[in-house]
């Protein structure tokens, strides 16, 4: 199973300071997190990907080729890349090139995007949102597997005798997760594939978040890529720890109080009730986590928030330490306990390398 | 069958829940002389007034919320009053129907009041309410109910018919929707075949 990191990439002030980050403090901090990461040993970073204020991140893979060059181990993906308002042949050749560079530590999760005005700035119609998330992947699914395409469709300019460069590291593309909150289109089209299904379910019920992934399990099995327990399925989750869990109450309350998304809300106490948020000691976050496999089954991937609600880098990288040293490891053991044969890990360069060098299995789509 | 009341009044007790009281009982007599038994939940949404706007804010709803709007889409039929706040319905009154899905009542059988100092204001119901659950694409009785204070204690006169025969009318018509809707279990969740989807799109 795979451990790591997303970031929204927020510029958001911190409410017990009230000190905004500039924006160069953010990205850096961004990369901060990221090499914090792997120095923790955990598994993967992801970036969000914005193209309005507060957020910084609108270029992924120039944050990821640079955090490549660094690091060593850490797998590189996004949190989503918009599948909707980029050109896909753009996303083919980008994707492809970091793949390169990061020796194929590369994976990317796609998204819609649910900011109104970045699709008309983009020249799209938001009303496509979900067309355009079919037509754009069934063309980026080619570019990187045929070497030359030829395509037309409803969204971009027809291609003739086109070829995507460069072309896949070792002819393997990048793994893709399907990022979906709401959209049962999203979990069918990860389905159809054989794609992974990342459900975003930090601000959700976790009933909401077991009808998704049933929903992506039992596609994935009628479209014939194996059981519904041998479907790809991530999750997100949300804490902040401390040794003592008062202590990570009285300081995390007055950035929950006034976070940009749940802040003049519900209390602190019934939002971590009733959604994966933990704000308590690392056997709190430990036990929390756990629980997300009675309701979405064994899964591959479990990404963490930290830099949210406006918390400074400095505490932002003790949580990290935090969850390298004390929590991960506890949830590597744990997880691994119970999980059935024949439950596949989280797809890696090397695990799909080895799997497209074996004889061609015949699947039925 | 089930019938589901949903009441806007802020104070207690209040006269947008009796009026939701008395509707309700006239579709249910109206119901059983045809033979109909009716199961009748009353919702009082100041109850729910915080839970309401925690939903705006996070986007999902609170346990018992989730439980009552599930309550409101699965009913057979809807009674929905409201007082009258500056020109239209309350602000809480629609702050509940924007946390449901603007799919969840289409076709389900809808009657509108509403509740107000003067009768000045009884055309909300059709420049308010009316277009909100046309929206939702629910199927509104011809008759709306608007009770102002002094129908409470009048009767009709020669040019309007009084507040027990309007609430009789209104809940004849709805108990006409209600008997006449079939058993239907309502639409299965539909996924659209993806290769559907996607062959949809080719341009060919």
């Amino acid at each position: 199973m795979q451990f790591g990191i997303f970031s929204v990439g927020d510029v958001t002030p911190d409410p017990t300071t009230g000190r905004t980050p500039t924006e160069r403090e953010r990205i850096k901090a961004m990369v901060a997190i990221a090499l914090k990461a792997e120095e923790v040993a955990l598994d993967v970073f992801a970036t969000g990907e914005h193209h309005n204020p507060p957020f910084v991140p609108s270029s992924p893979t120039t944050m990821l080729g640079y955090i490549a060059a660094r690091t060593e181990k850490l797998v590189l993906s996004t949190s989503t890349t918009l599948i909707t308002t980029n050109d896909p042949v753009k996303i083919a050749e980008d994707f492809a090139m970091l793949q390169h560079l990061a020796d194929g530590r590369v994976d990317v999760m796609l998204g819609r995007g649910n900011t109104g005005p970045v699709y008309p700035w983009f020249g799209q119609d938001i009303r496509q949102g979900i067309n355009l998330t079919i037509e754009n992947y069934a063309l980026l699914h080619r570019l990187w597997r045929e070497d030359v395409v030829n395509w037309e469709g409803k969204f971009r300019t027809p291609l003739q005798g086109f070829t995507s460069t460069p072309r896949p590291l070792d002819g393997v593309p990048p793994f893709v997760w399907h990022g979906s909150i709401r959209s049962p289109e999203v979990a069918e089209q990860a389905a159809f594939y054989g794609d992974g299904f990342f459900h975003n379910n930090i601000f959700w019920p976790a009933d909401h978040t077991k009808r998704m992934v049933e929903l992506y399990r039992t596609r994935y099995a009628h479209h014939g890529h194996g059981t519904p327990e041998q479907a790809i399925v991530g999750l997100g989750g949300q804490v902040f720890m401390r040794k003592n869990s008062q202590d990570a109450v009285r300081e995390f309350r007055p950035y929950f109080d006034n976070a940009p998304v749940y802040g003049h809300g519900p209390s602190l106490e019934d939002f971590t009730d009733q959604t994966p948020l933990t704000v308590g000691s690392p056997q709190q976050v430990i036990e929390k986590t756990l629980s997300f496999r009675e309701y979405a089954g064994n899964y591959q991937r479990q990404l963490f928030l930290m830099d949210h609600a406006g918390l400074p880098l400095k505490t932002v990288l003790e949580q990290i330490d935090m969850l390298g040293e004390e929590v991960v490891p506890v949830l590597r053991e744990e997880f691994a306990k119970g999980r059935a044969a024949g439950v596949p890990d989280g797809p890696t360069h090397e695990s799909l390398l080895a799997a497209a060098s074996e004889p061609e299995k015949v699947t039925a789509t | 069958m089930k019938l589901v009341a949903v009441s806007a009044g802020l104070s207690v007790p209040s006269s947008t829940r009796l009026l939701a009281d008395r509707l309700t009982d006239a579709v249910r007599d109206d119901l059983a002389d045809r033979g109909h038994t009716v199961e009748v939940d009353v919702i009082e949404l100041r109850a729910l007034a915080v839970a309401v706007a925690n939903n705006l804010v996070t986007g999902f709803p609170p346990p018992q919320l989730a439980t009552v709007i599930e309550s409101v889409t699965g009913a057979d039929g809807l009674v929905a009053v409201t007082p009258v706040f500056t020109a239209s319905y309350s602000g809480l009154f629609k702050s509940f129907f924007d946390l449901i899905d603007p799919e969840a009542l289409t076709g389900k059988p809808v009657l509108i009041a509403a509740t107000g100092g003067t009768a000045r204001h009884s055309l909300v119901l059709e420049h308010a309410l009316r277009p909100l659950f046309t929206y939702l694409r629910a199927v509104v009785v011809p008759t709306a109910v608007y009770a102002a204070s002094e129908d409470w204690g009048s009767g009709g006169d020669a040019y309007t018919q009084g507040l027990p025969a309007r609430i009789r009318r209104a809940g004849g018509e709805l108990a006409t929707l209600l008997a006449a809707r079939a058993a239907d279990p309502g639409p299965e969740d539909d996924i659209t075949s993806f290769e559907k989807q996607l062959s949809d799109l080719r341009v060919d």
